[in-house]
């Protein structure tokens, strides 16, 4: 096993190398200065910013530099945000994104897998019909769709939780983005359960559990359960980086000082350092998290091994 | 005990044997296919669907940029069947252009991935070795790479245009795609006929062309329909973004976007657009789902 | 609605000396309101603030914030009149050398005295090539002495015509003279900054634990895309008339965001509300809409120098064919009103007369542009085609979708719209790649030189779109003029001029329409530039 996370470590360098070369050159060549405004500033001033910000500099002593600076794990100032170095930004906002995202993903895991066991053990049952259509309607619906209605409906109408902000993170801030994040991935984990359950509870090892007389719910938690997990770990990998990617939305329509919301912005504002630094906090992230996903599956089926 | 279904099963192996001819594979897939109701229904709708989001605008008597400055926000009517938005366009002309954009970008995005993804997958399954490992191990370091952010960036900085679009989503999803061909094709590498190809002096490519890229076709058609509305899914969420098509054009996404701002004034302009998506998701679904019990050996 | 012009201000006049004759204007609490317990107040505020440094920002959102958190020369009234702020008084014989006599009791949160150095020092530093500030062309606006040099690099920031000739004396010296120059003195980019922080902390001396202020509050937190917190300073001059004790700015960008944050009460002030919700609030919270007129125009570019807008009788016919009261009234209908100049007219001392074409009626300037288009060669066989560009916004989207139906209905010009991102909108302008693009400009202060002196050659993107030597010869001699009348008369002119030759199609004059919760009191509702001081403002009980 050590071995094997110290080859998926040696695996990610080149990785984040290739990710920082190209989100580097991307910004590079893109049109729009992060500095320009309405009024054309005066070259003077406007050769004064560029030199501020190394800008000046032949694009690759620039790419030299900065990769310098990221391997010291800095990340450089902010274009936009004056006040601020993209590394204060990313550790203000990283808190808000992992809190919201680790929140929706226990929870779509947790109620996916239990919605989805439940069908499969009342397959074709009215309940298997209508939690497999609640899930069907759940994966279709787009969350900028269902985030709106949940304000609608929470916030405007009954007013239980508040429309927005983050304040200090308690609780009530969090349900709404929560579940606006959550429902997609607790409908795809509910499907997936079901399916491998179903397939699990048909194979000859259940069966035989059962002709010995064992109890239906034990054979189903001390038996069924962990076979028909390895679809659902190999699917947390995607859910994962679907959670980080949904982040832009629900952190939008909530106001949420997260990472998504941070990474818009700055694309919107042409702020480069800090579209690659998130760019780089993000591609590090999904590495370790498909690495925790490989382990997670190499534990739970003894037929893979490293 | 024998359940119905078991019956059913049992008479049909019967009348399989009766046949003097075996059926291929697709016609058995076809028939298993043509049995799920759901899947069938899905089909019959889609195909409904798509037909009228491409006819019916052009027997509209608006065009879907006409604005009436005495009819914004327009209920639904005899004369505007799904209302008016905030310029008082025909929604009901927008929503089935809407959905012939999307479902272009759908299957546009799927194509550009099935292809570059079979491609990919096939190469890497059949050469095999260490051109294998070398296309496995670059397929990994893609896997890390945050697409959808490299998508936003690329949109916002570089100007929006269709093509761009659903390029770059159909390049995110091939990834998939490629891995599952190449499983399928390193399994279809070690059987006979590829071997007999192999010994008649077939050429590679034509071996790839000819046997491996026929045959992977099943997982492929399933793989694919599942493909489409995640794809119409991403263009949504770029139009949510403000990154999808230009106005005066329009899609599903741009549509509900829009909707979901007005849903408390103007609710037409949220459902119509909701209903048309959310059912042809559904349809696709069911059809992958139905596709895929009936390629799949397992479930015989 | 109905908007006041605000009347000339008495600033404007030579020789002035005013101040003594002020009350205080911190919050003045009408007798008989009864305030509420809890004095908390939270404004939206669009978006994130790029910076709380007055020489590194140069948008309104950063203006909002710093207004509460330092205090310049001048303030404004309620009205939008210009009050004294740090400067209790001030002198000016000929227009060109102004004397600002400052408070005494003004002091920084840390305790240190706000004197003519601390001026002198912020306004070197606002120039100072070094410091790069955006938003620097300001000061070379108000024709500072060697401003514009400094700027170049061509001199040392120590010959910027500003003086301290004693603690509490401020003397800035300009080349010509600007008799509106008290007045700009109220903008973000001429307010002082605490020099001994500045140093010690560099880019991070507006850090909540860092800062120092003159303001009337100071930051307490700031949580970046989510919100600043102020809270008062107790060593603001006037702090025993601040009666709020918190202030909390909120950017949210998607107004349908912040409006149903204010509906569900987290909200006092919005920042904007949207269009298309307008007559909904109108009918289900009428008590809660506020809507004042605003110191901007809407209008679109045309590029002069490109086919086919080099072709002024393009240009008109394309100006005339949009219907101005249809935008005005059906499709914004808060009050905004059609424009057909650069200036609105709600700046102070403008009120020319509407050149020809806005006295036509619609019908018969859609003859009058078909006319002109047939004329330069375009009809039915051979239709104008062309491309209007328009930065990423609802509200944008919505005119140009308009308006376009407009040219195509009436005209039968076939446009293609192309939103950009708004940086890449600003490059491709830059660039002069456009044929016809959106634009909008805010006075940074209210007199119409802050609009006219955009169609300048060198305020153009060094003439890409436009550049007249006639208009910048008028613009120069406004500027250079002594006489009021005459002045008047010539930024009328350069009005003319622009309605003949075009350059831009004037669309429609903003208005500022918000939610605003009935519990707060002392809301600036007149103030035309949206000058809100939070310490003017209290909270009602209910």
């Amino acid at each position: 096993m050590f071995k094997f996370i110290l080859k998926r470590i040696l695996e990610a360098i080149p990785t984040m190398l290739i990710l920082i070369t190209v989100s580097f050159f991307l910004m590079r060549f893109a049109p729009g200065s992060p500095f320009s405004s309405e009024r054309t500033l005066p070259p003077q001033v406007m050769a004064n910013i560029n030199a501020k910000y190394g800008l000046d500099k032949p694009v690759f002593d620039q790419y030299t530099t900065y990769l310098t600076n990221v391997l010291q794990g800095d990340l450089g100032p902010s274009f936009k945000y004056k006040d601020f170095t993209v590394n204060e930004l990313v550790v203000s906002a990283l808190p808000v994104s992992a809190k919201i995202g680790a929140l929706a993903f226990i929870f779509a895991v947790v109620f996916g897998v239990s919605v989805g066991t439940l069908a499969a053990l009342r397959q074709n049952s009215w309940l298997d019909y209508a939690v497999m259509s609640t899930a069907m309607l759940g994966i279709v619906m787009p969350s900028f769709v269902l985030a709106p209605v949940l304000i609608y409906i929470f916030s405007i109408g009954l007013g239980w939780f508040p429309a927005g902000g983050w304040l200090d993170g308690s609780l009530q801030y969090m349900v709404l983005p929560v579940l606006g994040m959550a429902m997609m991935y607790v409908a795809t984990f509910a499907r997936i359960t079901r399916g491998s359950m179903i397939e699990v509870l048909n194979s000859n090892f259940i069966r035989t559990a059962r002709a010995k007389g064992l109890s239906y719910s034990y054979i189903v938690v001390k038996h069924a359960l962990k076979p028909a997990m390895l679809p659902v770990i190999s699917y947390m990998g995607p859910a994962f980086v679907g959670i980080i990617t949904g982040s832009v939305v629900i952190e939008t329509i909530f106001g949420l000082p997260g990472i998504g919301k941070l990474f818009v912005n700055a694309a919107f504002n042409r702020d480069y350092s800090l579209v690659m630094g998130v760019t780089i906090l993000i591609g590090f992230l999904f590495i370790l998290f498909n690495a925790i996903v490989d382990i997670l599956l190499a534990y739970v089926d003894p037929k893979i091994r490293y | 005990m024998i359940t119905k279904k078991e019956n059913i099963d049992a008479l049909e192996k019967f009348s399989e044997n009766l046949e003097i001819e075996g059926r291929s594979l697709w016609q058995d897939a076809r028939m298993r296919f043509m049995r799920n109701k759901a899947a069938m229904v899905s089909l019959v709708i889609l195909v409904l669907i798509t037909l009228s989001v491409i006819i019916a605008p052009l027997l509209s008597q608006y065009a879907f940029d006409d604005t009436d400055w005495y009819a914004m926000h327009a209920a639904p009517s005899a004369e505007h069947l799904f209302g008016t938005d905030s310029l008082g366009r025909d929604l009901f002309v927008r929503t089935l252009l809407g959905g012939q954009i999307s479902l272009m970008v759908g299957v546009l995005g799927a194509l550009v991935a099935v292809v570059i993804g079979t491609v990919y997958g096939a190469t890497s399954g059949f050469i095999g070795g260490r051109v294998d490992r070398m296309m496995m191990r670059i397929l990994e370091i893609l896997y890390s790479i945050p697409f959808m952010f490299l998508v936003i960036v690329l949109v916002t900085f570089f100007g929006r245009n269709i093509y761009l679009i659903f390029i770059a989503i159909g390049a995110i999803a091939w990834l998939d795609m490629a891995r599952i061909v190449r499983g399928q094709t390193l399994s279809l590498r070690n059987k006979e006929f590829i071997e007999a190809a192999h010994v008649s002096g077939v050429s590679q490519w034509n071996i790839i062309r000819r046997h491996i890229i026929p045959n992977v076709l099943g997982i492929v058609a399933v793989y694919s329909t599942l493909l489409v509305p995640s794809m119409i899914l991403t263009e949504s969420f770029l139009s949510f973004l403000g990154l999808g098509v230009q106005e005066p054009m329009t899609s599903w996404g741009a549509l509900l976007q829009e909707g979901a701002q007005t849903m408390e004034i103007a609710i037409w302009q949220l459902s119509f657009p909701a209903a048309f998506m959310v059912v042809t998701l559904f349809c696709f679904n069911y059809i992958g789902d139905g596709l895929r019990d009936a390629l799949d050996p397992k479930d015989r | 609605m109905q908007f006041k012009r605000s009347l000339l201000s008495t600033a404007l006049l030579a020789t002035t000396l005013i101040g003594a004759s002020f009350a205080a204007q911190a919050a003045v609490v009408p007798e008989g309101v009864k305030l509420a317990a809890k004095q908390e107040l939270v404004r939206g505020n669009g978006t994130e603030v790029a910076s709380l440094d007055p020489h590194k920002t140069e948008g309104v959102p950063e203006s909002h914030v710093i207004r509460d958190l330092l205090e310049g020369l001048v303030n404004q009234d309620a009205d939008g009149k210009t009050i004294p702020g740090v400067a209790e008084s001030w002198t000016t014989a000929d227009n060109k050398t102004f004397t600002f006599n400052l408070r005494k009791d003004a002091k920084w949160s840390n305790g240190d005295p706000v004197t003519a150095h601390d001026f002198v020092y912020s306004f070197q530093r606002a120039v100072d090539p070094n410091t790069a500030s955006p938003y620097s062309w300001y000061l070379e606006m108000t024709t500072m002495q060697n401003a514009s040099d400094i700027i170049a690099g061509k001199k040392d920031k120590s010959t910027l015509g500003v003086k301290a000739v004693d603690d509490y004396t401020f003397e800035v010296s300009l080349e010509s003279a600007v008799p509106y120059f008290v007045m700009m003195m109220g903008h973000t980019t001429v307010k002082p900054v605490h020099k001994a922080t500045v140093e010690k902390f560099g880019d991070k001396w507006t850090k909540p634990e860092n800062f120092v202020g003159n303001g009337a509050f100071v930051v307490n937190n700031w949580v970046v895309n989510e919100r600043i917190e102020l809270v008062p300073n107790t060593q603001y001059w006037d702090n025993a008339n601040t009666v709020l004790t918190k202030v909390t700015f909120l950017p949210i960008e998607n107004q349908v965001a912040e409006m149903n944050r204010f509906l569900s009460g987290e909200i006092d002030i919005t920042n904007e509300l949207p269009n298309e919700h307008f007559r909904r609030l109108q009918k289900e919270h009428p008590e809660s809409l506020a809507i004042k007129g605003n110191l901007c125009t809407y209008y679109y570019n045309f590029n002069t120098h490109k086919a086919p807008f080099d072709d002024v009788r393009v240009r008109k016919a394309i100006s005339y064919a949009i219907d101005r009261d249809i935008v005005a009234n059906a499709i914004l209908g808060q009050g905004q009103k059609p424009a057909y100049f650069l200036t609105p007219e709600i700046v102070a001392g403008f009120s020319p007369e509407l050149p020809a074409y806005g006295k036509l009626s619609q019908k018969e300037r859609i003859a009058k542009a078909k006319q002109l288009l047939e004329e330069a060669g375009y009809n039915k066989a051979n239709p104008l085609k062309f491309t209007l560009l328009y930065n990423t916004s609802e509200n944008h989207k919505k005119i140009a979708v308009a308006i376009g139906s407009m040219w195509k209905k009436s005209l039968g010009v076939e446009v293609v719209l192309e939103n950009q991102e708004w940086k890449t909108y600003l490059e491709t302008k830059k660039q002069g790649d456009f044929e016809a693009a959106r634009a909008g400009w805010c006075g940074d202060y209210n007199e119409a030189s802050t609009f006219t002196s955009l169609m300048e050659g060198k305020n153009t993107t060094g003439g890409i779109h436009y550049k007249s030597a006639a208009y910048d010869k008028l613009v120069k001699d406004a500027v250079e003029t002594t006489d009021d009348a005459q002045r008047e008369k010539l930024y009328y002119a350069q009005e003319q001029l622009l309605a003949d030759d075009m350059p831009l199609a004037p669309i429609y004059q903003y208005v500022t329409a918000r939610l605003l919760n009935p519990a707060v009191g002392g809301y600036a509702e007149n103030n035309a530039e949206d000058k809100l001081y939070s310490k003017d403002m209290y909270i009602i009980q209910k």
